[in-house]
């Protein structure tokens, strides 16, 4: 099964060329290890280090020395949360988070709590997927030691109010970490300006690499240190040991580069085909739900539920189309998107769900092709859904005594 | 995941897709499965005067293999007698579409569908001890 048309960006995005090309010489020619001290293959590879760990400054405006480099998102999220609740043990033991968090921090929270070392409070969301600073702080205890709430949401692309967030931890004293995954690259996202203590960070997510992200940790007003997660020859201020990735780190750098120049410009894109795509969509089939918040969303996500139809189905009938969706038949768990349960969006809805996500290549043909197979596709399966039928027959089916089979 | 060819073949060509009239005494409808797990699926069979099924269609809601189960199930169901029908296996569908096993549950469900159709064939008959299955079929549906 081909497909031609790759609308999964908040998956994984393209490799931009200019950054493969700013990686190339590190391989071959370039491969000095950044903290051999003796030689020029060293040097270079230290001084490539810090450039791109510039850039990453620069994107998030803060300072070089804040920025620590890392494997991906998941490790940054690790290490922020597993790493304040150590440091911090003395402090206070109490975390709050919310439902709708990637698993890099639910798990990790989730550990903490079955290890003994921290009390959780996972914020629920209302139905747009959106934690509230009153939410935030009620849950607030003399205890608690992190706020560790995502910017923006790789589901539904609901965008939480991390500057109140962040204005709030810090009046409380509290570290606020925030996963910026989805943000990079498709928000403004300026440390300082939203009192972020903390943020992770991924390549792959901002056409950069796979395997290498960043962890911002602020160094003063409040200078929070971390305990590490991994141990050794103590790179990285301590924060993170091993051998630095340089031309993974190199293309990290690179791509924080082009997503701080090409902000606005990615920006504008990525909503102008997101917006035609969706009028295009509600404009030829009824019956279809926006999962996720109309406008605190990333201007490149359209999580959308087309009732009556399953997700597996649905993608199916879009072989030339990559999108994924939020159906337990394309997970091996067979559970529906945990996230899209927590907006309450029914089990059902939640089965019909597909995400799509645009990115910096996407073209306004891709677009309009997707939206055509799309339509397509959903008026086919609709022809031979049973709920369908019954829909059109006037019959409202949260009426029906459903066989929910002993099987599943 | 890697869909067999004789899924892909039955989701792109799905055999007898469509409604039989359930006021016809001769109609048996099934309707199995919830929204909520992600599977519906609707199998009506209509039985000649010498108890042979003449006709067979589907509609479901579901993964692509469930398409294809309920779609094989309709294909095979023809020509069967009721006592014929009743001897069709999940595990003959696992095995003719080549179902991994996370999508066994499928196949399980169009055996279910067949089921509740004869079941509610039987009974509008009147034959006597007509329940094959504990499964009733959903109130409200089909009016």
């Amino acid at each position: 099964m081909t497909h031609n048309i790759y609308l999964d960006n908040n998956a994984t995005t393209p490799m931009d060329p200019a950054v493969f090309e700013a990686m190339r010489p590190y391989f071959v020619e370039m491969y000095g290890n950044a903290a051999s001290r003796s030689h020029s293959f060293g040097w270079d590879a230290e001084k490539a280090v810090e450039t791109a760990r510039q850039h990453i400054a620069d994107l998030l405006g803060c300072g070089p020395k804040e920025i620590v480099f890392t494997s991906g998102a998941t490790e940054s999220d690790n290490i922020a949360i597993k790493g304040a609740v150590e440091m911090l043990a003395k402090k206070g033991r109490h975390v709050i988070t919310a439902v709708t968090e990637h698993k890099a921090v639910l798990d990790t929270c989730k550990y903490l709590e079955s290890t003994g070392r921290a009390d959780v409070t996972y914020l629920e969301v209302d139905k747009f997927g959106r934690v509230s600073v009153e939410q935030v702080a009620a849950a607030m205890r003399d205890d608690t030691i992190l706020v560790t709430l995502m910017a923006a949401n790789n589901e539904i692309g609901t965008i939480h109010p991390v500057a109140e967030i962040g204005a709030l931890c810090r009046e409380r004293g509290i570290w606020f970490h925030s996963d910026a995954t989805q943000a990079i690259g498709k928000l403004p996202f300026d440390v300082d300006a939203l009192k972020v203590d903390i943020a992770s960070l991924s390549g792959h997510k901002i056409y950069g690499p796979k395997g290498v992200g960043a962890l911002y940790v602020r160094r003063r007003n409040p200078r929070v240190r971390l305990t590490p997660v991994i141990h050794g020859g103590g790179h990285e201020r301590g924060m993170r040991s091993g051998t630095l990735n340089v031309p993974g780190i190199v293309g990290l750098g690179e791509a924080c580069r082009l997503a701080k120049e090409r902000l606005a410009i990615d920006t504008e894109h990525c909503r102008g085909l997101r917006d035609r795509f969706e009028q295009k969509i509600l404009g030829a089939l009824d019956h279809v739900a926006l999962n996720g918040h109309p406008e605190h969303r990333l201007p490149n996500t359209a999580n959308l539920s087309f009732a009556f139809v399953e997700g597996e189905s649905m993608i199916m009938g879009i072989p030339g189309v990559a999108v994924s969706s939020g159906s337990a038949c394309t997970s091996a768990s067979l559970e529906p998107s945990y996230v899209l349960r927590a907006l309450g969006v029914g089990d059902d809805m939640a089965h019909s769900s597909i995400r799509f996500s645009m990115g910096r290549f996407t073209t306004e043909a891709e677009v309009d092709e997707a939206a055509v197979e799309v339509i397509g596709a959903v008026q086919r399966l609709r022809e031979m859904s049973p709920l369908y039928e019954l829909a059109l027959e006037g019959v409202d089916l949260s009426t029906i005594e459903w066989d929910a089979a002993e099987k599943h | 995941m890697a869909y067999s060819d004789k899924v892909l073949d039955h989701y792109n060509n799905p055999r007898n897709v469509g409604k039989l009239d359930n006021a016809d005494k001769t109609v048996g409808t099934g309707i199995v499965g919830a929204p909520e797990c992600g599977d519906v699926m609707k199998l009506q069979i209509k039985v000649s005067d010498d108890g042979v099924i003449e006709d067979a269609k589907f509609k479901t809601f579901g993964c692509g293999s469930a398409i294809a189960s309920s779609s094989l199930a309709t294909e095979w169901v023809k020509g069967k007698t009721v006592e014929q029908a009743l001897e069709i296996r999940n595990t003959d569908i696992v095995e003719e579409l080549s179902l991994p096993p996370v999508k066994i549950h499928c196949s399980v469900l169009a055996e279910d569908a067949i089921r509740a159709a004869l079941s509610d064939y039987r009974s509008k008959q009147g034959t006597p001890g007509a329940a094959l299955t504990d499964a009733p079929a959903p109130s409200g549906s089909e009016g």
